[in-house]
Formats: C-alpha cells, sequence, structure tokens
C-alpha cells in the first residue's frame, strides 16, 4: 500500500513542503500574525471621547461649562487660530465658536465630526434647560459576530485558501517542469492523473492543519466562535481547496519558470485580494461592479465561509456561493488539463 | 504486435531508420540511422550539439520525430504498449534535477512505486554505492553522488535497456570511473546500454560500438578499436614550433616523412597520424633542424576517437 504511486507522490508532495520553512510561515504563521495583528489594530472599545474646540472669546467660559455635561465630550479652550489648525489636520472633530448665534465648525464628511455636532446641539440645549417629550430608555450590548475580527477571521482562512491552493500545486508543477523532473517522471510508467491527484491529496492534508490553526487561534485569542456546523465548514474549506488548487494548476499548466508563473499568480489573485471581502465588505463597490465582483472565487468563498462562521447559516443555504466556488475548480481543473504542457 | 516485431525483439534493442527533428529552423537530426543489439553497450559520441539529446529522447518516447520509424525492444511509441514498454526502460536524462528536499531512499522509494517489478531500494543503492548517503538530502549531495542517484532511479526498474545521456558530464575522475563500474555491472547482468558521451575515453572503455554523431548524422559507426584503425595509424605526433609560421610551408614534407599517414595544421600546429613513431620522430627532428624552424613543443600519443573526430570533422569534440 505505501510503495502504491498515488501515496509515494503525495508524501513527496507533503516533504517537499514541510522541509521548506519559508513555505510553512507563508501557509500557517503569516495568516496568524495578520489575523493578531488586525485583531489588536480594529478591536472593539468603547466609544471614545470626541476632541472639540472651544474658541477663546467672549462667552468661552460659559459654552465650556455647558458641554461640560457629556460624558462623550473632551472639551478645550483654544486659540482662534490654534483652533483652526487642529481643525484642518482632525485633531478636533469640532471648532465650538462662542456668541449668538452659536456656530458649529466642522467637515461635513468626517463621520466623527458628524457625531460632535449632535452631541454639542444636544447638551447645548439640554444645558439651556430643553426637555424632551419623549421619553427614550438606553440599553447597551456587545454581540459576538458583529465585531472586525469576527468579520476578518473568514476572510483570512477564504484568502488562506486561496493562496495555499495555488501556491501548492503552482510552484510544485512549475519547478519540476523547471527542473525537467515532469519529463523524467513522463519516462516512467507513472500515470499522469496520480501526479495531479497526488497534489489534490496533498493539500488535502495540510488542509486539515490550516483551517484548524486559523479557526483554532481566532476562538482562543479573539472567542470568534462558529455558529454553524464545523462539518459545514469543513466541507466547504475542502471545497475552496480544491477550487483554487484547479485554479493553480490551470495558471501552472503553460508556464515554463518560476518567475513567470509567480508572477501569472499575483496577476489572479491580487484582484481578489483588493476585491472580495477579506479585509473590508465588498459592498463599498459600486453597484456597476457587484456582478464582478461577486462572481470571483474568493468573493464567494468568503461569503460561504461568513455564512456559517457568522450567521450560522446551513449548507442549503449557501448554494450560490457554492456553486460559483465549484464552477471555477471544475472549469479551471479541466482547462488546465487540457492544454497541461508536460515537457 | 506483428510477427516480425516479435521476431526483432530476439537480437535488436533498437532500431530506427531515418530519424529527423527540427526545431524551427534548425535541423537538430537530420536523417539518423542506428540499429543497436540486445547485451550491447553502443555510445553516441560527438559534440554539444550534435543532436545526440534530440535522438536519445525520440527513442526513450519523450519527444516525437518529424519523420523516421523508430522501435525499441520490438514495441514502437504510441501503439498503445507505451506503459508496457516503460517497464522495460531505464532512464537518465541529462538536464534532470531531482527534489532536492528529499532524502536519496525516498527518491528512489518514489521511482521505484511507478513500476510493476522493481529492485528494492537498498539493493538499488548497494549498486550505486550510495548505501551511505540514503538519508541525505538530495540537495546536500556532491555531483558525482547525484549522477549515481540519477542512474539509480533509472536501474530500480530491472530495466533491459538503460538510456544514459552524458551520464559523467562535469564529474572529476573518481566520480566517473565510479559510475563506469556501475555501468558495467549493469552490463555483466545482461542488459543493453544506449549512452552518449562527449568524452572520447569514456567511449572507449565502456562501448562495444560507437556512432559519431554530428550535425544531426552520423559520420562513423563501428567498435571504437575499428574506428581508431580507420586512421591508418596508431599514433599521433603533435608538434609546435616557435615561430608558428613555420610549419605551413612544410606540410608536403611532412607527409613524406617515413611512417606519417597524415598531415593536419591547425594554429600553427602540425598534427601527424603515424604507424612508426620510431621512425618518425627522428625524420621530423631531423627535417625541422635542416630548416632552421625551432621545437616549442613535441608530443605523442596513442591514436583515440577524438583523433578520428577531428580527422572526419576537422574540429575537436570538445570545442566543436
Amino acid at each position: 500500500m505505501r510503495d502504491h504511486p498515488l501515496i509515494q507522490l503525495t508524501l513527496s508532495q507533503l516533504r517537499g513542503f514541510y522541509r521548506e520553512p519559508e513555505a510553512v510561515f507563508w501557509v500557517f504563521g503569516f495568516p496568524i500574525l495578520l489575523a493578531f495583528a488586525l485583531g489588536i489594530a480594529f478591536r472593539s472599545r468603547g466609544a471614545e471621547a470626541l476632541q472639540v474646540g472651544v474658541v477663546a472669546g467672549a462667552g468661552d467660559s460659559a459654552v465650556v461649562a455647558m458641554l461640560g455635561g457629556s460624558r462623550h465630550l473632551a472639551v478645550q479652550r483654544l486659540a482662534p487660530d490654534e483652533g483652526q489648525r487642529r481643525l484642518a489636520s482632525g485633531r478636533v472633530a469640532l471648532l465650538v465658536v462662542p456668541g449668538d448665534p452659536v456656530t458649529l465648525r466642522y467637515d461635513s464628511t468626517r463621520t466623527e465630526s458628524r457625531l460632535a455636532v449632535l452631541e454639542v446641539a444636544d447638551a447645548l440645549q439640554r444645558a439651556a434647560g430643553r426637555r424632551d417629550p419623549v421619553a427614550v430608555q438606553e440599553q447597551r450590548v456587545t454581540e459576538r459576530g458583529s465585531r472586525y475580527i469576527d468579520f476578518l477571521i473568514p476572510g483570512l482562512l477564504g484568502m488562506n485558501l486561496m493562496g495555499s491552493g495555488m501556491w501548492g500545486v503552482g510552484f510544485a508543477v512549475v519547478s519540476a517542469r523547471t527542473k525537467k523532473l515532469l519529463k523524467r517522471f513522463l519516462a516512467t510508467p507513472m500515470r499522469r492523473s496520480h501526479y495531479l491527484f497526488s497534489f489534490m491529496l496533498s493539500r488535502l492534508l495540510f488542509l486539515v492543519i490550516e483551517v484548524a490553526t486559523l479557526v483554532g487561534f481566532g476562538w482562543l485569542v479573539f472567542d470568534v466562535g462558529v455558529r454553524g456546523s464545523i462539518a459545514t465548514l469543513v466541507l466547504l474549506s475542502v471545497l475552496g481547496s480544491l477550487a483554487f488548487s484547479g485554479i493553480g494548476l490551470l495558471v501552472a499548466s503553460r508556464a515554463k519558470t518560476v518567475e513567470a508563473v509567480s508572477g501569472l499568480m499575483n496577476l489572479v489573485m491580487l484582484p481578489m485580494w483588493v476585491l472580495s471581502g477579506t479585509f473590508f465588505s465588498y459592498a463599498r463597490f459600486p453597484d456597476a461592479i457587484q456582478p464582478v465582483v461577486r462572481a470571483l472565487p474568493l468573493t464567494a468563498l468568503n461569503d460561504a465561509l461568513r455564512g456559517v462562521m457568522v450567521d450560522g447559516a446551513a449548507l442549503g443555504a449557501l448554494a450560490g456561493p457554492v456553486a460559483i466556488v465549484a464552477g471555477w475548480g471544475i472549469a479551471s481543473f479541466v482547462v488546465g488539463l487540457k492544454v497541461f504542457r508536460w515537457g | 504486435m506483428s510477427a516480425a516485431e516479435v521476431r526483432g525483439t530476439d537480437a535488436v534493442a533498437i532500431r530506427c531508420r531515418g530519424l529527423v527533428k527540427r526545431y524551427g529552423d534548425v535541423t537538430a537530426v537530420a536523417g539518423l540511422d542506428l540499429t543497436i543489439a540486445r547485451g550491447e553497450c553502443f555510445g553516441l559520441l560527438g559534440p554539444n550539439g550534435a543532436g545526440k539529446t534530440t535522438t536519445v529522447e525520440i527513442l526513450e518516447g519523450l519527444t516525437a520525430a518529424d519523420a523516421g520509424d523508430v522501435e525499441v525492444l520490438g514495441a514502437r511509441w504510441g501503439r498503445g504498449t507505451d506503459r508496457a514498454l516503460r517497464e522495460r526502460l531505464g532512464i537518465q536524462l541529462q538536464e534532470t534535477q531531482l527534489a532536492d528536499k528529499l532524502t536519496v531512499a525516498e527518491t528512489v522509494q518514489l521511482f521505484r512505486s511507478f513500476y510493476r517489478d522493481s529492485h528494492s531500494v537498498d539493493e538499488v543503492l548497494d549498486t550505486v554505492q550510495l548505501q551511505e548517503k540514503r538519508g541525505a538530502w538530495v540537495g546536500k549531495l556532491s555531483g558525482g553522488q547525484k549522477q549515481r542517484l540519477a542512474v539509480a532511479c533509472a536501474l530500480v526498474s530491472r530495466p533491459d535497456l538503460l538510456f544514459l545521456d552524458e551520464p559523467t558530464t562535469g564529474l572529476d575522475p573518481q566520480s566517473r570511473r565510479q559510475l563506469w563500474d556501475v555501468i558495467v555491472r549493469f552490463r555483466t547482468g545482461g542488459g543493453t546500454v544506449l549512452l552518449t558521451t562527449h568524452y572520447m575515453e569514456e567511449a572507449e572503455r565502456l562501448c562495444d560500438r560507437v556512432a559519431i554523431v554530428d550535425h544531426g548524422r552520423v559520420i562513423a559507426l563501428g567498435s571504437p578499436r575499428e574506428l581508431v584503425a580507420s586512421l591508418g595509424a596508431a599514433h599521433v605526433v603533435e608538434v609546435a614550433t616557435a615561430d608558428a609560421t613555420a610549419l605551413a610551408p612544410l606540410e608536403g614534407a611532412l607527409a613524406a616523412l617515413p611512417g606519417v599517414r597524415g598531415v593536419r595544421l591547425a594554429a600553427g600546429r602540425a598534427s601527424l597520424t603515424v604507424a612508426e613513431v620510431h621512425r618518425a620522430v627522428p625524420a621530423l627532428l631531423a627535417l625541422l633542424a635542416e630548416r632552421g624552424a625551432e621545437l616549442s613543443d613535441l608530443a605523442t600519443h596513442h591514436a583515440t576517437l577524438e583523433d578520428v573526430f577531428v580527422a572526419l570533422t576537422g574540429r575537436h569534440l570538445r570545442d566543436a
């Protein structure tokens, strides 16, 4: 059994990978570092107090006193030119010019400035004796699943499946071709299908480790859970990995040098890193390109992974993205095999 | 397989007729014929770019010929018997670099898994004397060890026919002799070898017959002894004078010296093929003294295949 060519080929793929420390880092270490750095940078904090400046002059003390009652505002008195500078550089969200009427100077394109307008106006009116006709009660909650890290981990998982699937197959195929190892294999009775299938098998073995490390890391460090079933997550990961292996095979099917395949890989992957909603929602892109964005395999995979991890969706509910990922995989594999250059 | 092909398997290992291969405007193989007998060690000798590798890769079924007919162990490529034929071949390619991050034993085991009937890893590592390196990564091996490993991967299939494409190029003399031993042992077991090389010493040492190939054609064929004998003289005397122009006017006089069968002048040196060195050299020295030409170099050696190549093409094998 151990002497079956498929097993020996798969073993040689695995050995070639784990004996290459750089490859191990990029597949396992890098996504975790990225998740850690982004998780820290965008961790959910209590909303910070908004920085508000009051221009020094007649009546400034009264305004400062009126605003002092709000715990959402950090108020400081500033000389007029200094206040203007701080507003321009964003160090204060809003500048209050005392007088009648009180002038609120701010940049309306900045979200925190518009928040400051509401807070400042509210604080001034209340301090001046406004009474609210409707009683309002606030209830604060922190939902798991709504944080940035909850959005990020499935995206990183998708990106990782793409990267390792494509590099794992593409790099190995092209380097074997450059070293004339493919030709040497052809000179034996080896079945070509065994060679190609061994990539799929070795990918699947690594996949288990990849998914477990990243999901486990998210869970242990940032308490990112999987709302849907683990089985669905595993199934999606397998599908994604195989699909991107197929795309990797297509990209590597004719390339003659490692440089050429590196360029092609980046050409294929770079647009998806940006467009496919790994680090931020692809809803930010204009409507006109949404159909294109949604048709990309990484977009579909990320959607499906977020579906199961964040929304707890069942496999049936993810039929759309699953079909897109599978379609890309099958089409790439078929075309890749057709045009594959062995010699 | 037809009856004729089956009969062909009795004595003939490889037969090819009118082989042609072009790459764009370049004709790599220009109508090449070969017949190699079972149990024979056959050498394709020629300079780089002569078409040796292309010829071998066509015979190995890795490259398609533009024209010509190839029969290997009684079978033809592309007739549905390729896999069965490959089971019987052992192939070492000139340019293959085996995976650096696999160990010697893992590499042999991988190749072994492709064959139905094969040697064990230990057997084949013993044969090529790499047993002590079995756990070492391929990337850490010396050039000679890598070549022996490549040959081990070719031998693991228990081949009837072994193809070796410049197996000793770039190796030091000791590594070369170690590989020669491996080839000799394989032949002792009844195997057929087709070997390409541009070392005439290697061809003389190992091959029963040699085809000298130049510009994609066989320009001479025979045993190394026959080919050397075709020069008509067993020795070569090389002579140079202090004044590089002194020899050219002497060509006729040199040819007329006793025992001299041929004269070749190149770059201020004369190369004489000589039947009897003891008669030719004193006469040569007397001639030069008489003409007042000062000798700067004089050397004699037994005629080799290199001299045959030079006589046929006017070029040396290595700088051709």
